[in-house]
């Protein structure tokens, strides 16, 4: 196999299975630090159940964070070293500033807390979770604001054949950085949320510690509703910013061969992927307009249209993202994104009322709706990755353009083996502990002893 | 000084700070299965590490960053020319960050091994491949005029490389070993400084070895300056006054050496490689450089300030959970947390 197909192959794994603890690291450690916070303030001592148990799904779950992502930010100059020469003067900046900034924060503020429980007065105790929460939230802006600048490439001139820095403030305050973050920060919402409803129906069902759960329910629907909504909101506004930024994505994921104006939203469009014709397509008319202008008129490209004017722009070459993949995931995420809102709702629904007995059905769903927020946040970011198709850098480098000269398929397919190993033995660990710690509930958390009194003695020096 | 000139320090100051901290917690981790011999022994020594390890890694993590940034080149080539070493580094790390956090999820006894083991290869791989790629980068590899890496992985095992990683995961064992001397008692405490002790004069033979190869390999005796003759001088003399301190029983301040020791090598490595930062075998004009390889100044400005105002914030709250941590761990089940 070819060398660029592979590196894709192994980004896209690696990437994905990133990401597929980033989000409840984003959500969980800002609900961990609220209910510590109520603890220290209230001291009623079930909240410090709460704070340890959901607190040590949150320690698991981190770990994983973490040593994927180095893969990440080592894999840019591992498989792409020339994508990494063209954008270093711009992109490394963000990396390093995550690393120096962000990273150290929550890395050395997390190993605090999880030892500090008997060193730290209460409130120290508190602020260092803070810590964590905000370091990751800081982390997650300066990769945002990295991967804006290949979204939507600004604050640069070409020198030398490279991309160099010529205005920062752009490139933080770029375009695409004012969804993207609250797209991510509500997802992360979103994640924690059904995370939490679906552990917490779980021990409701039956009727395990049912003072620590219903708060945890009760938290988990109220954040439920307003991250659920959020993310549609934000959604909408960022399609918009998409046809101003990468038309071809929109008409990808809209399966929107012709410019159209008023444009028509595809409920269903299937091609027949040999004959090229369409075996079905319904759409509403005006619909796709309305969505981009807020209005029922107005243009919006369609791929053909892009394809002719990319090849006049460009030179000859395919530019259009597979619309299989663009249009399939952003249906994905938008039907999982729907279905959570009305879950959502109904859970707050069911916790105001007490009705918790009388619809236990519903609480036996919960524990898998724990997946629609995995399948909305891996192809949200298919979505947009693969929508950028044939760019590594929108307008600037292609895929072929940025992988590594010095590397063969063998060493790729090699570390591609490797990583797929690695990862799937550990991704059946981390759901083995999960499973384990969440069916044990708080009991299980406080196996460790909790109160434990300074390890004597000697400091260091004197022997 | 110029900006390029003050990035390669900032890089050396990076990777110092990692070898110094992670050195001691790598060092920590291989020793673990030796020098702990039932779970509760173990839990102690991975308890001395429990706070730090993960902070102590983010110092590589921020000089790969800070290498991007102000370096594209260098980390293009360094990175994607040494494949298979990052792949197997990558893999070690991986397995060694779950292991801290998984190992006491379970009281299965073979569990709990299983994950010792991934702790120790994942302490012991880094050990020895950072040593490996460092002194190939002095020493020399096959470069293009591309800048691209056009040797093979087997390339960098030669005799150079190997004795530096020899001699550097000593010094790491002997840099762990005083650690766990300072921050353990009882059986555990006494088997490190009987190590320490042990490992001393080892430790001494080979660094002198692998300081006067590297006089030699690296061509600097033609280009000779006063900083390519202090550091390794100092790194020599730390490491023996630390001999002292193990002789005066002070191993506290016998750590304290161990870390000046490593701060030294890596300076003399960093003090050989400049103004180059990956040296070409091929031919010395395609060498990267501190220019050939730089970021534009503006970026390197930028950079300067960040660095300038978040580095010493990082070094004084890394330093304040030293200090909350800074008691010795008992082999007292209640009292531990991994």
């Amino acid at each position: 196999m070819d060398v660029l197909l592979l590196a894709r192959i192994q980004f896209a794994i690696t990437i994905i299975y990133h990401f597929f603890f980033v989000p409840l690291t984003l959500g969980l450690s800002l609900v961990v630090a609220i209910l510590e916070t109520i603890y220290v303030s209230s001291g009623k001592e079930i909240y410090k159940q709460l704070t340890k148990f959901w607190g040590k799904l949150l320690l698991i779950n981190f770990a994983m964070g973490v040593v994927t992502g180095i893969v990440q930010e080592f894999q840019f100059g591992m498989s792409w070293s020339e994508y990494s020469r063209f954008v270093g003067d711009i992109f490394g900046a963000p990396l390093a500033i995550e690393a120096l900034v962000a990273f150290f924060l929550e890395s050395t503020f997390l190993g605090v807390w999880i030892f500090g429980w008997d060193k730290l007065s209460k409130g120290l105790h508190v602020t260092t979770m803070w810590l964590v929460a905000i370091g990751s939230h800081i982390s997650a802006i300066w990769i945002l604001i990295a991967n804006a600048f290949m979204q939507h490439p600004v604050g640069y001139t070409i020198t030398d054949g490279r991309a160099e820095l010529t205005n920062f403030s752009q490139v933080i305050f770029n375009l695409p950085i004012f969804s993207h973050y609250p797209h991510v920060f509500s997802a992360g919402l979103v994640t924690v949320a059904f995370f939490m409803l679906g552990i917490s129906a779980y021990h409701l069902l039956r009727h395990n510690e049912i003072d620590l759960f219903k708060p945890s329910f009760r938290i988990a629907a109220i954040i439920g509703v307003i991250g659920t909504i959020m993310v549609g909101v934000i959604g909408h506004t960022q399609g918009q910013e998409i046809n101003q930024t990468q038309p071809m994505k929109l008409a990808s994921l809209e399966a929107l061969f012709n410019t159209e104006n008023p444009a028509s939203l595809s409920i269903i469009t299937i091609k027949n992927p040999f004959t090229d014709e369409l075996v079905l397509d319904l759409r509403i008319p005006g619909a796709l307009s309305f969505m981009e202008y807020n209005r029922f008129t107005g243009e919006v490209k369609g791929i053909n249209q892009l394809q002719a004017q990319y090849e006049g722009q460009y030179g000859a070459g395919d530019y259009v993202p597979p619309p299989v993949i663009t249009y399939w995931s952003f249906r994905s995420m938008v039907g999982a994104g729907l279905l959570m809102i009305l879950i959502s709702l109904v859970a707050l629904f069911i916790d105001l009322r007490d009705l918790y007995e009388k619809y236990p059905w519903f609480l036996k769903l919960l524990p898998f709706a724990i997946a629609l927020p995995y399948l909305a946040n891996t192809t949200g970011w298919i979505l947009t990755e693969v929508g950028r198709f044939p760019w590594v850098v929108y307008g600037l480098v292609k895929l072929e353009a940025g992988v590594s000269k010095a590397v063969t398929s063998g060493m790729l397919l090699t570390s591609l083996i490797g990583f797929i190993l690695v990862y799937g033995l550990l991704i059946s660990t981390t759901v083995y502990l999960m499973l384990k710690f969440a069916k044990a509930g708080p009991a299980g958390a406080l196996e460790v002893p909790e109160e434990f009194t300074p390890s004597i003695v000697n400091p260091p020096e004197s022997q | 000084m110029t900006l390029n000139t003050l990035w390669f320090i900032f890089i050396a100051i990076l990777y110092t700070g990692f070898f110094v901290l992670e050195g001691f917690d790598f060092g920590v981790g291989i020793l673990l299965p030796f020098l702990g011999k039932n779970d509760l022994q173990r839990r102690t020594i991975i308890n001395t590490i429990g706070p730090h390890w993960d902070g102590n890694e983010v110092w590589l993590i921020t000089a790969g960053g800070a290498t991007f940034a102000a370096f594209p080149n260098w980390y293009a080539t360094m990175f994607s020319g040494f494949y298979i070493p990052l792949f197997l580094l990558l893999i070690g790390l991986i397995i060694r960050g779950v292991a801290f956090e998984f190992r006491g999820k379970d009281d299965n006894p073979r569990w709990r091994n299983l994950w010792d083991w991934c702790l120790f290869t994942g302490s012991l791989v880094p050990t020895i491949l950072f040593p490996i790629a460092f002194s190939n980068m002095v020493r020399g590899v096959p470069i293009d005029a591309n800048m691209q890496y056009v040797g093979g992985f087997f390339n960098l095992l030669n005799p150079y490389a190997l004795l530096a990683a020899l001699a550097v995961a000593l010094l790491i064992l002997l840099h762990g070993a005083s650690f766990l001397s300072i921050k353990t008692t009882g059986e555990i405490e006494q088997k490190a400084k009987e190590l320490v002790r042990w490992l001393w004069l080892l430790v001494v033979l080979m660094l002198v070895i692998f300081l006067v190869t590297s006089f030699i390999i690296t061509g600097v005796l033609q280009r000779l300056n006063v900083l390519s003759i202090l550091f390794p001088v100092l790194g020599v003399l730390a490491v023996l006054v630390a001999g002292y301190f193990l002789r005066k029983g002070h191993f506290g301040r016998a750590f304290l050496m161990t870390c000046l020791t490593i701060v030294f090598v890596i300076f003399t490595i960093f003090t050989f490689l400049y103004p180059r930062v990956m040296v070409s075998s091929l031919n010395p004009d395609w060498s990267l450089t501190i220019q050939n390889a730089a970021s534009s100044a503006r970026t390197l400005r930028l950079m300067t300030i960040v660095t300038l105002i978040f580095l010493p914030i990082v070094l004084l709250y890394q330093a304040w959970t030293y200090w909350i941590f800074r008691k010795r761990i008992t082999n007292d089940a209640g009292k531990l947390t991994y």
